[in-house]
């Protein structure tokens, strides 16, 4: 048997809750943080709501300078990165620099920044060609997202492979993933990785509105994000960030550190179909899924509860559904599954490592969240999607299953480390 | 034993060529893509010139219904992927799709794309945003799309490390077919010569102000003063070397070792990372560095940046004790798309007993480094290493060799 891979540290910012201990707070009490949009006046978009996080990253340790650098989505991703490491009792010192390294997950990059500095270059999209004297010195920082992983090493004094990981939606999963796959290959042994992403901009707004992805429930913003809800009608846009640490097995056991759970197995496929669109079938989702339970050496009947994607939409909703039941099969219906994004959102790429984070903190306190809002499943929906409250259920194993634009389908394995 | 990964097929847009053949024709003979921006008026700008893909028209290659929602560097991509695919000899409808994945490196996404939905935005309104704006964008577009044109379903993904991605895409490619899959596409094409995308780079402040193309870029010159950005790149067809020689199919070389480091925090006062990633890179192929015929450098013309590679290279290789070269001078540096070009040109070195030089330059005497500069040097390659740094500190190095018969 080869090197195996632990989470041994967790930091979290999502909507309602900045620290692992809101987050864990906000999705066992099944309690929702959609709400209208405040960042910008909304007005003229059809999707006026969103789940934003009360961040204040000077009161969480930036310094003014780093705090002008970064792009709210790195000031997330190094946020997390910190309380992961504070968690996992490591100290930077006890890092090896050089066998230890990077990955975050992200979708759109510096998105809000980006957008305030267009709006800015180009004098309100007046000038066809953008003023460059009017450029921010850091503006290069935004338009490579890897400068969140440079961002994150430097915080973190990791010295080993960084790389930002962005493959649309499942970003968060993939992120982690590509770093598992980096320990067990004995390129590290330790890795800080995770995603983030922080997409509440005017221009993320009106894409998905072109779309008609996200919902259109703007007089009800708290019950908005309705996963399974036979009255969904598109996902409500989040922000946020999840940033693990992941030691080899041997290493974090001979420490003596706490082990939240192993990532026992990951697997992601393409849809080659569409770059937004889903057949309903799921059959790339449930290959990934079988490839994961596969690397895990598990079978299906194994697993106790299912992370859901869960976004909201109608195809995603019947899609996954599918995936689930074609892998699992009988299994399917006596397993909870449910959908965070129900309570905090969809913040794209950021989203699959927070539901990694929802699903280790599930092993670890034998608590599966709810879905929230879910009064009516569609009928095409048939599962067992935990509605509106949380559920004491032994769990020693989870699937977390994201789906993405681009055709990204992923799927990862957590267990109960022992 | 661990699987040994070749690479059967070679697809390039590059500044100096439209196509695998006029690009090495070009690098061979020292000819340069690198001219005054045609793509906007760059005029009034601190930087004038890139390194822009000659006689590309998309219609030529593509179905017109995938213009409108595709930024030209995915354009470029997806005509990378097609022919890298039929330089492989590769029949879609033979290959069962899970088999077959894409890998790619992006830097900006599709910046040109997004610069257009931003001005919709702001001056007109969010409705006019194109319903394409929430793809065409995004860093993972060209994975998508390739996967998508070629009904690929094995494992795909994509990395973002600024110009260090391209190795790191080609790297993870090996991973996943070491974990079983028979054929990733990977690699990268790149380019954001637009206004927007302009800026962008000019801020960086590593972009030459000189509006000479010969006299432009010149990495490793006592007086190198910024580097030239360009477009385009290679998309490789990564193989299981047994699956490929079951199936007959011509190999240019093997993925032998890569390995990548982060370099410490400006002003820590460690030491940078290229080093240990050179290093790490040969042990993973398992050669010395007197194995290695060349080293294709990454080549910043950043005095700093040069400097730091310089002193890497003579710290494994001994002083001018490698050749090196940088063909980028003829091409400009591509961004995601550099790092695959690179490989690209070492693997048609290994065909061909020939390194393509580094144009324009007249090397400092301080770096000590044997630079290929007068024309193309004909020797035996069997194996070489091509490096690549991404802005912030990313290293990646990558040794690739003559596969065994």
């Amino acid at each position: 048997m080869g090197r195996r891979v632990v989470i041994t540290g967790i930091g979290v910012v999502a909507p309602g809750g900045v620290g692992v201990k809101d987050f864990w707070s906000l999705l066992s009490d099944g309690r929702t943080a959609t709400r209208g949009i405040t960042f910008f006046d909304p007005t003229p978009f059809r999707s006026r709501v969103a789940a934003e996080v009360d961040f204040d990253p000077e009161a969480l340790g930036l310094s003014p300078q780093e705090i002008r650098r970064m792009d709210r989505a790195a000031q997330f991703a190094v946020v997390t990165a910190a309380e992961a490491l504070a968690g996992s009792g490591l100290e930077t010192a006890d890092l090896d620099p050089y066998r230890t390294g990077v990955t975050v997950g992200s979708a759109v990059g510096a998105t809000m920044g980006l957008d305030q500095e267009y709006r800015v270059t180009s004098d309100g999209g007046r000038l066809d060609l953008n003023d460059h004297r009017y450029a921010v010195p850091h503006l290069y920082d935004f338009f490579v997202p890897s400068s969140f992983a440079s961002e994150v090493a430097w915080s973190t004094g990791a010295e080993g492979p960084a790389t930002v990981v962005s493959t649309g939606c499942t970003s968060g999963l993939d992120s982690v993933g590509y770093a598992a796959e980096l320990i067990r290959e004995g390129s590290v042994d330790v890795m800080i990785a995770g995603a983030t992403d922080a997409p509440i901009s005017p221009i993320t707004v009106a894409c998905f509105d072109a779309i008609k992805a996200t919902t259109s429930r703007n007089d009800d913003p708290e019950h908005a994000s309705r996963p399974f809800d036979n009255s969904r009608n598109g996902f409500v846009l989040g922000e946020g960030s999840a940033m693990f640490v992941l030691e080899e097995y041997e290493a974090a056991k001979a420490r003596g550190a706490h082990i939240y759970c192993e990532i026992a197995g990951y697997a992601t496929r393409s849809n080659a179909f569409h770059m937004t669109g889903l057949r309903p079938e799921g059959l790339e989702m449930a290959e990934a899924i079988r490839q994961a339970l596969d690397e895990a050496r598990m079978n299906p009947d194994e697993i106790d509860y299912v992370n859901a994607h869960g976004s909201g939409t109608k195809q995603n909703d019947r899609h996954e559904t599918a995936a689930v039941k074609r892998t699992l099969g009988e299994h399917a219906y006596r397993t909870p599954m449910s959908s965070i994004k129900s309570m905090v959102g969809h913040s794209l790429g950021a989203i699959g490592s927070i539901e990694i984070a929802a699903s280790a903190l599930a092993i670890e306190n034998n608590l599966v969240p709810p879905t929230a809002n879910l009064h009516e499943p569609d009928p095409q929906c048939d599962l067992d999607y935990v509605p509106l409250k949380a559920r004491e259920w032994t769990t020693d194993a989870v699937l977390s299953v994201g789906s993405g634009f681009g055709g990204f389908q992923s799927a990862m394995v957590l267990r109960r480390a022992s | 034993m661990t699987t040994s990964v070749v690479v059967t097929g070679i697809g390039v847009t590059a500044p100096n060529g439209l196509g695998t053949d006029a690009f090495w024709a070009a690098t061979r003979a020292g000819e340069s893509g690198i001219g005054p921006v045609k793509r906007f008026d760059a005029t009034g700008y601190p930087a004038k010139l890139a390194g822009e893909v000659p006689g590309f028209e998309a219609t030529d290659h593509l179905p017109s219904r995938l213009i409108p929602q595709t930024d030209h560097m995915t354009r470029l991509a997806l005509v990378a992927a097609d022919w890298a695919l039929a330089d492989a000899g590769v029949a879609l409808d033979q290959w069962q799709q899970f088999d077959m994945g894409v890998i790619t490196a992006s830097s900006s996404g599709g910046f040109e794309f997004g610069q257009n939905e931003l001005q919709k935005l702001w001056a007109k309104g969010g409705q006019y945003v194109s319903a394409y704006q929430s793809f065409a964008w995004f860093y993972a577009v060209n994975t998508g799309q390739i996967s998508i044109r070629n009904g690929m379903q094995g494992p795909s993904g994509v990395v973002v490390s600024d110009q260090a991605g391209g190795l790191d895409a080609l790297a993870q490619a090996r991973r996943q077919i070491r974990k079983g899959t028979r054929l990733i596409v990977s690699g990268g094409v790149d380019g954001s010569i637009c206004p927007w995308g302009w800026i962008a780079q000019v801020a960086a402040g590593r972009l030459t102000g000189s509006e000479d193309p010969d006299k432009a870029y010149r990495p490793f010159a006592a007086d190198a003063d910024g580097y030239v950005p360009g477009e385009g790149g290679a998309l490789l067809i990564l193989e299981d070397a047994e699956s490929a020689r079951e199936r007959g199919a011509r190999v240019y070389g093997e993925i032998a070792g890569y390995a990548a480091t982060f370099d410490p925090k400006p002003g820590s006062g460690r030491e940078p990372g290229l080093k240990r990633a050179i290093e790490a890179a040969l042990a993973d192929a398992g050669v010395t560095a007197a194995d290695i015929d060349v080293v294709f450098a990454d080549a910043a013309a950043v005095p700093d940046l040069d400097r730091a590679e310089a002193e890497a290279i003579g710290a494994v290789f001994g002083p001018r004790g490698v050749p090196v070269t940088a063909p980028k001078t003829m091409t400009g540096r591509l961004y995601s798309g550099a790092a695959s070009l690179d490989t690209a040109a070492a693997l048609l070195s290994i065909r061909d007993g020939v390194i393509p030089p580094t144009t324009n330059v007249a090397p400092a005497p301080e770096y000590d480094l044997d630079l290929v500069v007068d024309g193309p040097r004909t020797a035996p390659v069997a194996t070489a290493l091509v490096l690549a740094r991404g802005y912030g500190g990313f290293n990646s190095a990558m040794v690739v060799r003559k596969a065994a018969k």
